[in-house]
């Protein structure tokens, strides 16, 4: 199963810092772990939200926001795909990440959704007449 | 206390691997390497409600694994030799930790290595060296295991004490086999990462048509021995291979379980990240610049699928090439089979069928269902109904899979008399 590992802005993130030397080399060592370990999928660093937009939808309305936002605890400055076997072993896996930022950060864990639960996403349509619809 | 039990087993996963084959290494036996490991997984289960996870517990356990080698070593006087030697040497990996944590790395990657080479050796019959990969490496309980396959857990757990007892009796050496071996045993670790893949990629028994936790499994080694043998380029063939099928895992079962050909699948909903993987694992078998591998060309093959933005794009004159370049490396007639199913596509039905008609008294294919539910596809083609109904009737008859049975079934009635 999959699971995304989503790194909270700071306002450090938010300003564009890139982080020191001794971390960078920490983060490099922990991405080649995960690797090591097959479970990495993908993983990006995103820009401040400076750079992005939101589109707000209201019924049919949409409206353009453009960045920056200043909730900074709800906003994404990266993450990581990872596929494993558990939602204990991807705590894990968290667990031996170099803290992303000084001061406090938070690393939020989340399931993508899998062939598994794709079963019950789908709409029981009624069983046709036939049964020959392959 | 279940949450922290859990919580063990998810640091057992991840390092369990790494802890046996560092084990092995002192005790050039995997059998005993992986008890110890489990002696100190009970002892972590045991210490650590009290003592809290240490901050490193992939250390830990390798450290105490050892040490429960050490007093086995200790205690077995005919090996006091030995054990004198390997007591120093774990003396000097413990002094060195801080300061050698990249050369440690490096000697826990070779021992993994080897750990894959042990587990996957020729010596063991296939069943037994896949129960014994996904155990050792995949960090798989035998309870797992035998759910995965639809077996009874005593029948895995005999087979892999078995397999552990061959490798000691027949005294397989805990080592990366020289070059002159190398390929052959390399075909062999791959031959069983996918063996494993396949097993969740189509279902051999039971009935459902995929058990993608097989397939993710496999890609985990597959991926792994990737990191640990970068020159290799069938690894990276085979690693392009999982990834490029497993993008499709999800279409190739309908909303009721029926299986979904690959011409019919939704494209859109081919998982495209594994399908950007499988191309630049691909693109690194390829730059290798030898000739393409048996893994590598299937999966240049499946490429040749995942580029094809619709089914009527496939190049399928160049997946005939492609099969026709496997045919010469690894001729079977599985091979020819597909290659007739290109070429039909390529050339029409009528250029298919005769190669298809070649294989027609082919021993190997006797009981294979592919075989007539393909020779039925071509001459329904033709307009041939009633030959083709008749396949259809005999693939069906002959799969072990309910929901392709039913598939095939279902095309035979389309067929009119």
């Amino acid at each position: 199963m999959r699971f995304m590992l989503l790194v909270r802005s700071t306002k450090e993130s938010e300003a564009g810092l890139v982080p020191d030397q001794e971390l960078f080399t920490a983060m490099a060592k922990y991405n080649e772990d995960l690797a090591k370990a097959g479970v990495l999928l993908a993983l990006e660093g995103l820009h401040p939200s400076s750079k992005g937009a939101r589109v707000k939808f209201s019924g049919s309305r949409q409206t353009v926001v453009d960045g920056p936002f200043t909730e900074t605890k709800e906003l994404i400055a990266g993450f990581w795909l990872i596929e494993v076997k558990s939602r204990e072993e991807a705590i894990e896996w968290v667990k031996r990440c170099p803290a992303p930022f000084k001061g406090e950060a938070e690393i939020e864990v989340r399931q993508v959704f899998g062939p598994d639960d794709y079963a019950e996403l789908i709409p029981n349509e009624p069983s046709p007449p036939t049964g020959n619809q392959t | 206390m279940k949450d922290f039990n859990r919580a063990v087993e998810a640091i057992w996963r991840i390092e369990s691997p790494k802890v046996i084959a560092g084990v092995a290494h002192m005790v050039h036996d995997i059998g005993l390497a992986e008890e110890l490991a489990q002696d100190a997984f009970v002892a972590a289960l045991q210490q650590w409600p009290e003592s809290g996870v240490p901050g490193r517990p992939g250390a830990w356990l390798m450290g105490t694994a050892k040490h429960h080698a050490i007093d086995l070593l200790r205690r077995n006087q005919t090996l006091q030799r030995k054990h004198d030697e390997l007591g120093r040497q774990l003396e000097v990996e413990e002094l060195s930790m801080p300061d050698l944590d990249a050369a440690i790395e490096d000697s826990i990657s070779d021992d993994l290595l080897r750990l894959m080479f042990t587990a996957c050796h020729p010596v063991l019959s296939a069943d037994a060296r896949v129960a014994l990969t996904l155990r050792l490496l995949g960090g798989l309980t035998t309870e797992e295991i035998a759910r995965a396959f639809l077996a009874p857990v005593a029948t895995i757990q005999q087979r892999i004490v078995r397999a552990k007892r061959t490798l000691t009796e027949a005294r397989v050496p805990f080592e990366v086999p020289a070059r002159s071996e190398l390929d052959a045993r390399l075909a062999s670790v791959l031959e069983v990462i996918y063996l494993i893949f396949n097993e969740g990629y189509s279902a051999t028994a039971g009935d459902d048509w995929v058990r993608p936790a097989l397939c993710e499994d496999a890609l985990r080694l597959g991926r792994v021995l990737a990191e640990l043998m970068p020159r290799e380029p069938e690894v990276h063939g085979l690693v392009a291979l999982m990834e490029i099928q497993a993008s499709r895992l999800r279409t190739r079962v309908g909303p009721s379980g029926e299986p979904v050909l690959l011409l019919d699948q939704d494209r859109a909903r081919w998982d495209h990240l594994l399908i950007r993987r499988g191309l630049s694992a691909l693109e690194r078998a390829e730059q290798s610049g030898s000739a393409l591998g048996p893994y590598a060309l299937q999966a240049a093959i499946a490429a040749c699928h995942a580029r094809a933005r619709t089914a009527e794009e496939t190049d399928w004159a160049r997946i005939a090439a492609l099969y026709d370049a496997l045919a010469q490396i690894a001729a079977s007639p599985v091979v020819e089979l597909n290659r007739a199913v290109a070429v039909a596509m390529a050339f029409g039905p009528a250029a298919g069928l005769e190669l298809v008609d070649r294989l027609g008294s082919e021993r190997s294919l006797q009981g294979y269902h592919w075989l007539p539910s393909v020779r039925g596809d071509l001459l329904a083609k033709l307009g041939r109904s009633r030959e083709a109904r008749i396949e259809f009737e005999r693939a069906a008859a002959i799969t072990l899979n309910e929901r392709e049975r039913k598939l095939l079934l279902e095309r035979a009635s389309e067929m009119q008399p």
